[in-house]
């Protein structure tokens, strides 16, 4: 798929807020089908509300095209039956229900169809350690483990755009980095979309293939992530060094 | 010993009866954070509701039947279009609204059908059986094979099937049920309909005994209140316990204290409020809930 394919994704002047305070100005996003774009940027630059405001969890103004249909004003569920998961940040995952139970309500919209027993076992083997628990309270597993299953059970919904907002939040660096090469897989494998919100920006601009920087609720650059690594203001204020 | 045995058996009936209101209640409390003071005047007029329909040559069976149903419907329907409204606002907003459902419910039900004291049909013949020394009540047993029944039936709706995993997943955290597309509000709807349909058996099992009339409820909700409380207020089976610790201490005071009797037994529930907020406020099945502020 090139960047110069029609956007599956098209974000024009979007305004966000949680009630009368906005914090998103007017952003345009772009996403073509199977990429991976990161949006980067400081605590309270806005990334957050940006993917909120996507699901329809926030108030917005502009516009919010998916494949086509305007998704502005939607309700969350209408949305993410439109084939968009989400998976916030903190995981949001059912802390007092079983991995399995958390799993199949990620398919929750498929039905009862025999396909979803398959997806189960394809995301144990993504994640080997989620099959091993699969009978245990979500709320015992560790925090990696339970990033991992938010992102699986997002996965369950089979969607065709997946939003993840900081994955790596409050992860060791080692099981970071393994989440981040399974991220990058599912992106093949799956050929699902992602857009991919990344305080992290080293490991995001590594798989994404373009990226927004956010800067006080306003896009302050956008390019590849070679452009990012080039340019001399984002690499010192995102990537910690200087050209 | 056998007065002591056969008290705390009619206090397990009566217990029974507490439990599958305070059921009721916890059934909306855990999803949506309402303590709904209405439950009792709701149950008192589905109870009118199979009266009536007995009254019009309906079998006792048919009449309870729909009557759940109709209770069901009518609960789902309230939450639409009562509650839906003010949902996210200030608890005591709410509080209030169903408040003013209990005032208007139970209105209702005096203009439709007056205050007069009614007899309500029992399904149990009013028999005793002997049980080696003990004499038992048919009614006593009948009831608490009901309310096993119907807690038994909400146990496998709730372990074991779809509907009861998604409304467990919309019971913990609404956000993320939205994020994997379940329509939480219709969730709610369903379990204020669950809660009105549990509420009315309790409605149709206590009106034989206490009589049908628009107040018949009352003392009933403060035991229920009672039973939610000292089960944590937010665990089906918490309720069913504390129903039936309330119903027996109850009979125990009521029979054994004299300063109590039969007049004063209300004060048992309202001393067990007390108590358990005092000592331990997430009751005996909840958790105890921790806030960052």
């Amino acid at each position: 798929m090139t960047a110069h394919a029609a956007p599956v994704l098209a974000v024009r002047g979007l305004h966000a807020g949680y009630g009368p305070i906005e914090v998103r100005h007017g952003i345009d996003v772009d996403v073509a089908a199977g990429q991976v774009v990161a949006i980067l940027g400081a605590n309270g630059a806005g990334k957050t509300t940006t993917l909120r405001a996507l699901t329809g969890e926030v108030s917005t103004r502009g516009s919010i095209r998916f494949d086509g249909a305007e998704l502005a004003g939607r309700s969350t569920e209408s949305i993410v039956r439109r084939g968009i998961a989400h998976v916030p940040q903190g995981r949001g995952t059912f802390v007092n229900l079983t991995v399995a139970e958390n799993l199949r309500l990620g398919a929750y919209l498929r039905g009862r169809g025999a396909d979803v027993g398959d997806d189960l076992l394809r995301m144990y083997e993504y994640f080997p350690v989620l099959g091993e628990r699969q009978d245990q309270r979500a709320g015992s597993l560790s925090g990696g483990e339970q990033q991992m299953l938010a992102i699986a059970r997002a996965l369950m919904l089979r969607p065709r755009m997946l939003l993840l907002d900081e994955p790596s939040l409050g992860l060791a660096p080692l099981v970071t980095r393994v989440l981040f090469e399974i991220i990058a897989t599912i992106n093949r494998q799956e050929e699902v979309t992602i857009v991919l919100v990344e305080q992290n920006a080293h490991l995001a601009l590594a798989i994404a293939s373009a990226a927004y920087v956010l800067e006080a609720g306003r896009i302050a650059m956008t390019g590849t992530p070679d452009d990012m690594r080039r340019d001399e203001a984002i690499a010192s204020a995102y990537l910690g060094y200087g050209v | 010993m056998d007065l002591l045995i056969q008290q705390m058996l009619s206090g397990l009936a009566s217990g029974a009866i507490y439990a599958s209101l305070a059921v009721a209640l916890v059934l909306i409390y855990r999803s949506t954070d309402i303590v709904n003071f209405a439950q009792g005047e709701m149950a008192m007029f589905s109870t009118y509701v199979a009266w009536q329909m007995v009254q019009s040559g309906a079998s006792y069976w048919l009449a309870v039947g729909a009557t759940l149903i109709a209770a069901f419907v009518g609960g789902l329907v309230l939450e639409r279009v009562v509650i839906r409204p003010v949902e996210g606002r200030p608890e005591l907003v709410i509080v209030i609204v169903t408040i003013g459902l209990f005032i208007l419910i139970n209105a209702l039900a005096g203009f439709l059908w007056s205050f007069q004291v009614r007899g309500f049909p029992s399904p149990f013949p009013a028999r005793n059986i002997a049980l080696g020394t003990l004499r038992v009540g048919l009614p006593t047993l009948g009831i608490l094979a009901v309310v096993t029944l119907v807690v038994g039936a909400l146990f496998l709706l709730f372990a074991k099937t779809r509907l009861g995993l998604v409304l467990r997943a919309v019971a913990e955290d609404p956000g993320s049920a939205r994020l994997v597309g379940i329509r939480v509000g219709w969730m709610l709807a369903l379990g204020w309909g669950l809660a009105a349909a549990v509420g009315a058996v309790s409605g149709i099992l206590v009106a034989p005994v206490l009589f049908l009339s628009p107040n018949m409820m009352l003392s009933v909700l403060i035991f229920a209140f009672a039973a939610a409380t000292l089960g944590g207020f937010e665990s089906p089976l918490g309720a069913v316990v504390g129903g039936l610790i309330v119903g027996v201490s109850e009979n125990l005071a009521g029979t054994y204290i004299d300063a109590i009797g039969a007049d004063l037994k209300i004060v048992v529930p309202i001393l067990i409020i007390v108590a358990v907020l005092l000592v331990r406020p997430h009751g005996l099945f909840g958790h105890a809930r921790v806030e960052r502020v």
